[in-house]
This record gives C-alpha cells, sequence and structure tokens, in this order.
C-alpha cells in the first residue's frame, strides 16, 4: 500500500472529471422534474449518448460532431419516453423503467464493432500562463471544453429557473399542470421541451464517459451514473448550484475509491468499487425527510379535459 | 384532429387485447430491426418464436422453457403485488443475486455432508437472502421516506459486487485450481435442485412458480390483503381511509417480492447454473419487470407473459446460433415489447375519437 | 339601450353524451353587474369557458364592442379585455404572488416594478397583500386577492367571478362587493357567476338562468323574489327537509384539547380544539375552506391519530385507533373529495362498498372476501339512495357527481352508525340529490346518531344543525345552538374578515 502515490492535484482535477457525466445528467433531470416529468429513463438516454458520440467521433474524427450526435441520440430516445407519457400517457415510472432497458440493448447492438476502439481525443483548455500555475492551473485551466460546458449549463439553468419568464412557466407547469393549463399555457409543449433537454444533457454525459473519461466504449459502460444522477436531483433539492456540489462530492467518491484501490488499499476492491451506491443510498436516507423543492405535479398524467 | 376521451370505466376488451397486440407489434417492428441487421425477418422471427415449440429440436427447446420461464414468472409475481400497489421495487435482480449467495453459502457450509435436510436448509436461505435484501428499501422507505426505486436499484450494483467478492473469496471452490466461482451444486446431490422427471426441465422452481401463481391470485381476488394492495394502487388516500396501514403494505410487498426473487436465485443457482460464478445473474430481475408489465400485473398473464419472454430469450439463442443475430438484437426486441404494451395501454383508459364540428 | 359589451348569440357547445351549452343567448352591458344564476352542472362553466378561450364553441358567435370575437385560446381573451377569477386551480401555491400575478399576465413588468404595482392597486381596492408571501400560506379570502388583483392589473374590460364568494366568510364578502361596485362605477362590467340568490340581489344589475344547458329566462334581481328565481333555475318546487323537534341524549363523541400538525405541507395544524356532540344532535361546523376542515375529518375518521384522550367515543378514548377500529366502534365518516378519498374512481361501486363496509357489513371472514354478500351490500345502496347507474359492476368514476355522493353517503348511513361525520356532503350536486342526502342526515340523528356535519354552506347548516360551531385557522368557536344565530354573529365566529379592518360591527 502507498497512499503517496495519490497526488492531490491530480485527484481534484480528476474528482471534476468524474463529476461531470453526472453533472450533466443531473441538470439535464433537474429541468424535466422543474417541469413535472419524473424521467427514470436517464441510464438509457446516457448509455445511447455515449455510444452515439463515440460512433460518430470514431467516424469522423471530430469529438465536436461526437458530443453533438451525442446529444441529438439521448434527445431521440427520450422522444420515445415523449410518446409513451406525453401522448399515451403512460405512467412514468414504469416508461422510464422502459426507455433505460430499452437504452441498455438498443446501444449495446449499436456499439457491436466499435469495442475496443480508441476514439480521436478533445484538445485540453490551454490558456498560456494561466495553464501553467502551479497547483490552481490544472484544476481550474486544464480541462477539455465539455467540463466548462457542465459548469456553465448549471449557471443557465440556475439563472434561466430564477429570473427568466421561460423559467417562472416552466415552475408553474410543474408545480401545479391544471393551472397553467388555465391560465394558456401549453403544460404538455412546455413538457416535450424540457424532456428533450433532458435526453440532450444526459446523452452528453454519457459521451462524456466514453469519449473522454475511459475513453473507450464497453457494453453498459454507464454503469448506475444516470440512477446516481437521479438521486443527485433529490439530493438537490431541485436546486441547481446544490446539484453542481452533489456532483463533485460523488465525483470525489468515485475518484478516491480508484486510487485506493491502485494504491492497493488492505480493503478488496469489491467494497471500495460499492461505496459510491452505498454512499448513494447513505445521502439519500438522510436527505429524504426535506421535500420542500419537489414540483407538487411531479409524476402526476396529465389530461386536459375541457 | 384527433381526440383522446377518457372511458366512463375501463375496457375490459382492451385490457385483455393490448399484451397480445403489443406481441404482434414488437414483431413487425422487430422484423423490421433483424432486416435493418440484413437478416430475413420473416425466418428471424419464426426462429425465435416456431423453432423453439415445434422445430426438429424442440424436445430439446420446450423444457428450456420451464427453465428459463420459472425465475420470470417468480420474480414477476412478487414484482407485480408492489406495482398494483405503487410501490416500485425495480432492485428484483439484486435480491436474485443475494438470494442465490445465501441459499448456495448455506448448502456449501455442509459440505461434503449428504443430508436430506440441506437443500430444504438452502431454500430457506435463499428465501432469506432476497428479503432481507429487500427489506433494506422498505425499511428505510417506511422510517425515512427514501426513494424505493433508487435504493432497490443501488443494491443491485452493490448486489453484483458482493457476488464478484464471494466468487472471489468466501465461496470459491478451493479445488478449483484458481478460477474464480464456487463449487459445482450439480454434482453434488444433497444441493442440486435437479428435474423432478428426467428431461421435463421441471424443477422445484417450476413447482415454486406455480404455488406462488396461486398464492397471488387468491390473495388479490379473494382477501383483503389483495383488496389493499390494489386499492392502495389505485387511490392511496382512499386506502388510507379504508384503514390500510402504508406501511405494513410497504414490508409486505417488498418483503414478497425479494422472498420470491431469492428463491429464484436459489433454484437457478442450485440447479441450471450450479454454481456460483461472477457473472452467474443474467438480468432475469430486469427482464421480470417486462413480464409483469406484460402480463398485466395478472397472476394467470404473467404465466403467459413468462412463456412469451422465455420463448424469445431461447429463440434468441437459437438464432444467434443459426442466423448470427446479435444477443443485443434480443434485448433490444424485449424493451420493444415494453414499450408497445404501454403505448397502448391507453385504448384501456381512453377512447380515441376524431373530433368533429357535429353534435352529439 | 347602448350598444352590449359583449353579445353572444345561439353558443352551443356538446360533449359526448351531454349538451353543456345548448344555444345560449345574452348581451353583458357596458358596467354592468350581470350575473348568471344556475345549478351545478347546468352549464355555466362551460359557458365561460367559451368567453375566455379555454373552450371552442361547437357553434354559435359572440360579438365584442361590435366586433366579431372568438378567443382560440386564454391569452387571445385577455388581449381583448377579458379577465377571469377561478373558483379553483388557478394559483401555484410554491410561487410567491407576484409571481402567480406575473404568470397571468402578457407582458408582466420587472419583478420590483410589478411588487410596487401590486401594493398601489392593493391599497385602491382595499384588498391589502404583500407581493412576496408564498400563495400557499394564505388563507383562502387572501388567495381570492391575488385573483383579483391580478385580473385588475390587466384593466379589463368585462371581469369574470366564478363563485367568488364560496370562499368568504360574510365580512369578506361585503368588502369584495364594495370593490365590485367601485370597479363598476369606473365602467368595468362583471359576469356575476353564482348558485347564492340573496347576494345576486343585493350586487347584480340583471341576470340570465340557466338550466340543463339552456337560457330559460331572464330578470332583474332586485325586482324578483329569490323563490322566483330559484324556481327558474331548479324548474321545480323544491322540498325543505323536515326537521322534528328532537331530544338529545347522552354525550357520544368528546373532543378536548386536541392540537395536532397537519400532514401536508401546504394544510392547517388543528389548535386546542374542543367540542361535544350528544346523541340525536346534528353539529354544524362551518368555515372558509382551508381552515382545517381535512384535518377535522381525519381526526375523527383515524387516517390521523392522536393522543387517546384527546378523542372519545361514549367516554372510550379512541385517539390512537385506526379508521378499522373506529368504524367497529361505530363511528363512521365519509369525506369532501369524493373521487379518490372517499371512493377509488376506478373500481366498481361493489368494491366500494367493500371499502369502508367490510367492517360492520361483515363482508369478510378471517381477510377472505365474501364477494356475493358485498355486491348486495352495493346492490341495497343503490337502491335505498336511489343512485344512478346501470349496476354495482360499474366504476366509481362513471357517476355523476351527485350520484357517487348518494352512494358515498348512503354507504354510511346504511350501516347504522352511532356517530357520523360528514364534510361537504352536498358539494357540487344537484338540488333533489342534496335534498335527499339532508333528509337522510336528518333522518339518522333522529334515530340517535350523533351526527357531525362540516360545511362551507351556511344555509345547509342552519338547515340542518342544531349547533353551529365555525372553524377559523385551525381554531373551533365554542358551539352555540343554531336557533336565533344571526349572519354577523356566524361571521364573526369565522374570523371575521382576515387580516382586514372590519369597519361595521
Amino acid at each position: 500500500m502507498d497512499l503517496s502515490a495519490i497526488n492531490p492535484v491530480l485527484l481534484i482535477a480528476s474528482l471534476m472529471v468524474a463529476a461531470t457525466p453526472i453533472l450533466l445528467a443531473a441538470i439535464g433531470e433537474l429541468v424535466v422534474e422543474k417541469a413535472g416529468v419524473l424521467n427514470l429513463g436517464v441510464e438509457g438516454m446516457m448509455i445511447v449518448g455515449a455510444i452515439s458520440g463515440f460512433a460518430i467521433t470514431v467516424e469522423s474524427g471530430s469529438p465536436w460532431l461526437g458530443f453533438l450526435a451525442s446529444a441529438i441520440g439521448g434527445a431521440l430516445l427520450s422522444l420515445l419516453f415523449v410518446l409513451l407519457t406525453q401522448v399515451a400517457l403512460a405512467n412514468q415510472v414504469a416508461s422510464g423503467l422502459a426507455l433505460t432497458l430499452f437504452g441498455l440493448g438498443f446501444s449495446s447492438l449499436m456499439g457491436q464493432s466499435y469495442v475496443g476502439i480508441k476514439p480521436p481525443q478533445m484538445g485540453k483548455l490551454d490558456i498560456p500562463f494561466l495553464t501553467d500555475l502551479p497547483f490552481i492551473g490544472p484544476i481550474l485551466f486544464g480541462h477539455d471544453p465539455i467540463l466548462y460546458l457542465g459548469i456553465a449549463l448549471t449557471a443557465a439553468v440556475w439563472a434561466l429557473l430564477k429570473y427568466t419568464r421561460v423559467g417562472l412557466v416552466l415552475r408553474a407547469v410543474g408545480e401545479n399542470h391544471d393551472a397553467a393549463h388555465a391560465l394558456g399555457y401549453k403544460v404538455v409543449r412546455i413538457r416535450i421541451m424540457a424532456i428533450m433537454f433532458g435526453g440532450a444533457c444526459a446523452g452528453l454525459g454519457g459521451a462524456y464517459i466514453s469519449l473522454i473519461r475511459v475513453p473507450q466504449w464497453t457494453e453498459g459502460m454507464t454503469a448506475g451514473v444516470g440512477w446516481i444522477a437521479l438521486a443527485l436531483v433529490v439530493f438537490a433539492s431541485w436546486k441547481p448550484w446544490r446539484a453542481l456540489l452533489g456532483a463533485y462530492l460523488f465525483g470525489g467518491v468515485t475518484v478516491v475509491q480508484l486510487n485506493l484501490q491502485a494504491a492497493g488499499v488492505a480493503i478488496p476492491v469489491e467494497y471500495l468499487a460499492m461505496s459510491p451506491y452505498l454512499i448513494t443510498i447513505i445521502v439519500l436516507v438522510f436527505l429524504s425527510r426535506d421535500k420542500s423543492g419537489a414540483p407538487a405535479s411531479l409524476g402526476r398524467i396529465f389530461h386536459a379535459t375541457h | 384532429m384527433i381526440v383522446l376521451e377518457k372511458r366512463p370505466q375501463p375496457s375490459q376488451t382492451w385490457s385483455m387485447a393490448t399484451p397480445v397486440v403489443a406481441v404482434l407489434a414488437t414483431m413487425f417492428f422487430g422484423g423490421v430491426l433483424f432486416a435493418a441487421l440484413g437478416k430475413n425477418p420473416i425466418e428471424a422471427i419464426m426462429t425465435i418464436f416456431w423453432e423453439p415449440l415445434f422445430g426438429e429440436f424442440s424436445f430439446y427447446y420446450r423444457p428450456q422453457l420451464l427453465i428459463k420461464g420459472a425465475p420470470l414468472v417468480l420474480i414477476a409475481i412478487g414484482l407485480s403485488l408492489g406495482f398494483r400497489a405503487g410501490i416500485w421495487n425495480i432492485g428484483a435482480e439484486g435480491q436474485y443475486i443475494m438470494g442465490a449467495i445465501v441459499g448456495a453459502g448455506v448448502g456449501l457450509a455442509f459440505y461434503p455432508l449428504e443430508a436430506w435436510y440441506i437443500f430444504p436448509l438452502m431454500v430457506i436461505g435463499g428465501a432469506f437472502g432476497g428479503w432481507i435484501w429487500a427489506m433494506i428499501p422498505a425499511i428505510l422507505k417506511v422510517r425515512f421516506g427514501t426513494n424505493e426505486i433508487l435504493v432497490s436499484l443501488m443494491l443491485v450494483y452493490v448486489a453484483e459486487q458482493m457476488l464478484a467478492s464471494v466468487s472471489l473469496g468466501l465461496l470459491k471452490n478451493p479445488e478449483g485450481y484458481g478460477f474464480p466461482g464456487s463449487r459445482n451444486l450439480q454434482s453434488w446431490d444433497s444441493a442440486h435442485n435437479a428435474e423432478l422427471f428426467a428431461g421435463s426441465g421441471m424443477h422445484w422452481g417450476v413447482v415454486t412458480a406455480l404455488i406462488a401463481v396461486i398464492f397471488a391470485y387468491v390473495l388479490l381476488n379473494r382477501h383483503m390483503l389483495g383488496f389493499h394492495i390494489r386499492l392502495t394502487g389505485e387511490a392511496p388516500r382512499a386506502a388510507k381511509f379504508a384503514g390500510v396501514n402504508p406501511a405494513r403494505l410497504i414490508l409486505f410487498c417488498l418483503g414478497a417480492a425479494g422472498v420470491l426473487a431469492g428463491l429464484a436465485g436459489l433454484f437457478e443457482v442450485a440447479g441450471p447454473a450450479g454454481q456460483i460464478t461472477i457473472d452467474f445473474n443474467v438480468g432475469y430481475g430486469f427482464t421480470a419487470i417486462i413480464v409483469a408489465f406484460l402480463g398485466r400485473l395478472h397472476p394467470v398473464g404473467i404465466v403467459l407473459a413468462g412463456g412469451v419472454m422465455a420463448l424469445t430469450y431461447i429463440g434468441g439463442d437459437i438464432a444467434q446460433s443459426n442466423l448470427g443475430l446479435p444477443s443485443a438484437a434480443i434485448q433490444v426486441f424485449q424493451g420493444m415489447l415494453l414499450f408497445f404494451l404501454l403505448a397502448l395501454d391507453l385504448l384501456t383508459n381512453y377512447r380515441i375519437r376524431l373530433a368533429s364540428k357535429e353534435v352529439a | 339601450m347602448t350598444t352590449p359589451l359583449l353579445s353572444l348569440q345561439g353558443l352551443t357547445k356538446a360533449y359526448p353524451g351531454v349538451v353543456a351549452n345548448d344555444t345560449v343567448s345574452f348581451d353583458i352591458g357596458q358596467g354592468e353587474v350581470h350575473a348568471l344564476l344556475g345549478e351545478n352542472g347546468a352549464g355555466k362553466s362551460t359557458l365561460v369557458k367559451m368567453i375566455y378561450g379555454l373552450v371552442k364553441p361547437d357553434s354559435g358567435k359572440m360579438v365584442l364592442n361590435g366586433q366579431a370575437f372568438a378567443p382560440t385560446e386564454p391569452r387571445a381573451a385577455r388581449a381583448d379585455g377579458i379577465a377571469m377569477v377561478f373558483q379553483h386551480f388557478s394559483l401555484f401555491d410554491a410561487l410567491n404572488v407576484a409571481e402567480n400575478i406575473a404568470l397571468g399576465m402578457e407582458n408582466p413588468p420587472k419583478m420590483g416594478d410589478l411588487a410596487a404595482r401590486i401594493r398601489e392597486v392593493s391599497e385602491t381596492y382595499g384588498l391589502p397583500l404583500d407581493p412576496f408571501r408564498t400563495v400557499g400560506d394564505l388563507s383562502a379570502g387572501e388567495r381570492q386577492r391575488v385573483e383579483i388583483i391580478r385580473c385588475l392589473l390587466q384593466d379589463p374590460k368585462l371581469l369574470i367571478m366564478d363563485e367568488p364568494t364560496s370562499v368568504l366568510t360574510p365580512q369578506e364578502v361585503d368588502i369584495l362587493f364594495e370593490t365590485l361596485q367601485k370597479l363598476r362605477s369606473e365602467g368595468t362590467s362583471i359576469l356575476y357567476i353564482s348558485h347564492k340568490l340573496e347576494e345576486i340581489r343585493t350586487l347584480c344589475d340583471h341576470a340570465t338562468i340557466l338550466r340543463l344547458g339552456k337560457n330559460v329566462g331572464e330578470c332583474t334581481p332586485a325586482e324578483t323574489s329569490a323563490r322566483d328565481m330559484a324556481e327558474m333555475m331548479v324548474g321545480t318546487t323544491l322540498q325543505t327537509p323536515e326537521r322534528s323537534g328532537r331530544d338529545f341524549g347522552e354525550v357520544s363523541l368528546d373532543i378536548s384539547g386536541l392540537s395536532v400538525p397537519s400532514p401536508s405541507e401546504f394544510g392547517t395544524a388543528l389548535r386546542n380544539l374542543h367540542l361535544t356532540v350528544r346523541r340525536g344532535e346534528v353539529l354544524g361546523v362551518g368555515g372558509v375552506a382551508g381552515n382545517g376542515q381535512d384535518e377535522l375529518l381525519g381526526v375523527l375518521s383515524g387516517e390521523i391519530t392522536t393522543a387517546p384522550d384527546a378523542v372519545k367515543m361514549k367516554g372510550q378514548p379512541i385517539g390512537k385507533l385506526g379508521p378499522t377500529a373506529r368504524r367497529k366502534l361505530g363511528l363512521l365518516s365519509a369525506p369532501e373529495e369524493r373521487l379518490g378519498h372517499a371512493a377509488a374512481p376506478d373500481m366498481s361501486l361493489t368494491e366500494n362498498a367493500l371499502l369502508t363496509g367490510s367492517v360492520r357489513e361483515g363482508l369478510e371472514s378471517n381477510g377472505f372476501l365474501k364477494w356475493g354478500e358485498t355486491q348486495s351490500f352495493a346492490e341495497r345502496i343503490i337502491k335505498e339512495f336511489d343512485v344512478r347507474t346501470p349496476g354495482p359492476d360499474n366504476a366509481a368514476r362513471s357517476l355523476s357527481g351527485g350520484n357517487l355522493q348518494k352512494f358515498v353517503i348512503g354507504r354510511e348511513v346504511l350501516q347504522n352508525p352511532d356517530v357520523l361525520v360528514v364534510n361537504q356532503p352536498t358539494w357540487g350536486v344537484d338540488a333533489a340529490a342534496a335534498a335527499s342526502i339532508r333528509q337522510a342526515i336528518l333522518d339518522l340523528a333522529a334515530k340517535g346518531t350523533a351526527v357531525v356535519c362540516i360545511s362551507q354552506d351556511l344555509d345547509e347548516l342552519m338547515e340542518i344543525s342544531d349547533s353551529f360551531a365555525a372553524l377559523n385557522e385551525g381554531r373551533l368557536s365554542a358551539p352555540r345552538e343554531t336557533t336565533g344565530l344571526t349572519v354577523d354573529e356566524i361571521g364573526l365566529m369565522m374570523g371575521g374578515a382576515h387580516g382586514m379592518e372590519v369597519a361595521h360591527v
């Protein structure tokens, strides 16, 4: 066992990388839930995003196109959820599960010829001087652009929900869809937009795993990150900045346990590997009491009768 | 323009017809998918649905139907009780794994003793393993209001790590030349869940599944507890008004699901699978969710749905070896089925009408 | 007569199985308070939804200020100067007052400016309101102010008010009427929907009466007697329930010093509640919605458990007992919300009969259900309470509101309760059904049952109850004998005008 091999700067930098997929997916789901929809298909949309992004990056050679494709892939899959829950008025829990089961199968079908390939890499931010700063340079200024996109998205969603009319209408729809309908807002249309945004974010998060974090394609590689993102939305009480905090916390747990595995700590690997899931459960238990931020219409089916 | 109009009450006809229509729709779109993969769609669909039942080697495949169907039905029956009450246990896969680990562990503790009581003790151990794993989300939900969906699912990943751990450590076969995995239970009579009639596919898991189906049927249709389960799912406030204790219901539904999933795991590890290995679980716990919905959460429906899903597994294997159809295609196929089912369910509660100007 | 502000010409709207509006025509004049009068289900809501752009008429047209008017959505109606105060479903509990108001406006100003305007308008019209309070924490009267101010900020030409006084105390009604009269003097027209005749007679210039979707007559309310209007509205002469003088027996139900928090986030906690009901007595509990009615029912039905001594039945402490145990003792209840609380919408009437009837009717043995007996029980309810349905196999949701209410009340009455608690027994029910439900309650009391009737309909309570108490912010006023109570006294028991200066009294 050699704990001195763990470099704190690298640890923090890789923590941010590990947190980004969770953050992207969670921010998307947060918007969806604020609109009153519970989409449990995050895992499915992430894994489809992971393979779409991976395949397009390999075929085109451009990670940028890959990330774009992953967002489109996630959004397209979320359209199936739209069809089930907004058009066919199906139960949202069951529909989300269907999305995940389908997404897992569909991604491994799409990904058969991509196993074992290394994708082209996305450049890292390199600002002369800033990136070279000791300690904070590599932590703050040495990442890939998508990581910053995740943080920017958090800020944008926060501002949108708090300060804009679009955000107000979105919250109103999630709070009381009958009242929003009575005032003349298009409940279904707003929800469809939110669900597709959530799909695109989950797709980006998935691609971040397959293109940057790992980077490789293996079946089922999201390994529950989508579910952790769902838990994170609860943890964050539907507040964007708390989602960021939570993502970094989970990222930290993941990175620390990986580092401990590498350092050969006396704890068996399997117990380290299950720690992020156990910690998710513990955090959920502590935060379940506070449901004050939960949109009142969350998960309820809307059918306009007049 | 198309308008949805809520029926005054759910349509019995559509409730029965939707699973059939969903299977047909899945066959059609599955065919399109297989064609896109460069396979002859008709041949592929025939291979999946016809070959195992009536093909040349059906004498071999038909018993397989029971072997694959039994765990699916067993787990799905347990899940359906919770789903009916709006309790979403989606971690049956984890409960299945824990049932197998505890059940096999109990048995292996007696190795190499031969005694009649070993297998019954293993069965109890399997039920206990699944039950305890399901009690975690149940108690957390009752005590702290924690979301059971997320907790039960997280516990699947934990169970998978446990499985890896015991395969490499605690339950590893000391005479296994260092390979991961436990001793083979099939070659130890006292622990083997053998076929009751050679070549029939009928093992104790199948018997247990049938008992579970009858039990669930009586419970839901003839017993107050079953009525309360249905009432809670339909109208939670009305259930509370009727005097249902939600905490007890959560403990019962999750507990029953855990016991049945644990039993399924035990019968699998002591029978068809034979040993604990790292990749012992093959996703029955998740497929059973599809089975439960396809069977409309009704015990008899679940038996039929379990049969259909078992067929896609067996037929999928045949199609994989005969036509080179990727196994992931079957997974997509199964996912599609759930999609069509949920979408078509609309017709049970709503009537689709073309909006017209005329006055009724 | 000058050109009317809004003229409705032959408006028709049909839904499957029912014609909600059948060639309805009438005019609303400039600066006129026009009453739209009708029973529940007469088609008033559908009509105003057409004016507000929520529902498109099948045929007929509307003319606004001489121009054809066919709003496709509420936004269009608002742009043309139509504003509406809803009876239900239009506020967002978790948002604050200013946000709620902004949502009802086309081009809301910045939050700071909006808050200033809200303060300004609320002072002008005597409707005090803090723009930054969370709506979920407001009283029913204050919530209505939010809606009214939301409308006033748009300078409406026509203000539609759907049953505005059903959530107000008598004192608050007076204040509302002053506001409306001020608006009328400024030239705003008001379409005032109600089934309360006296207030229409005080306030309105003109009235249109709807029955079964048709315009059955118009009148000038000040010159027409309430009795005549009622007969136009109902179509037949009404029977008032019979009530014979009774002697009360010993105390059946006794609540003392009860305090419980509400189980729901924006609910009302009950505080230091005392009440007793004797055999044969009907206690009416009045009060504006949201002042603890649901919680009081929950405490009595056993859905909310308390300290054992806080609730006693015939001297026995029952506060800790759940609903089933209380039914066994003879304490039965019928909640306000029919669909989803008193009955499960998608379940059959037989199954719904089992829902509360299993214990007293012996519909189970050792947990196993007796479906045969259950069905006969359901059939008995249907027969004795004249529930219109093809049979007990039909789902609860397929029944009309009045019929389902008769089923729900009948289910409890037929079980011969010693104590019966009902919440809003005739809410949203047509007059004939309401009368028969009230009669059933009185008959039960005559046989010696102690009845607690929670209701927001003061007329109903005056009609059937022997003593009266009012809930106000979770507190119950001391019960008083009904005979001889004046409206002012009742108003004060209900808490007067919440958060406002009461000028008179």
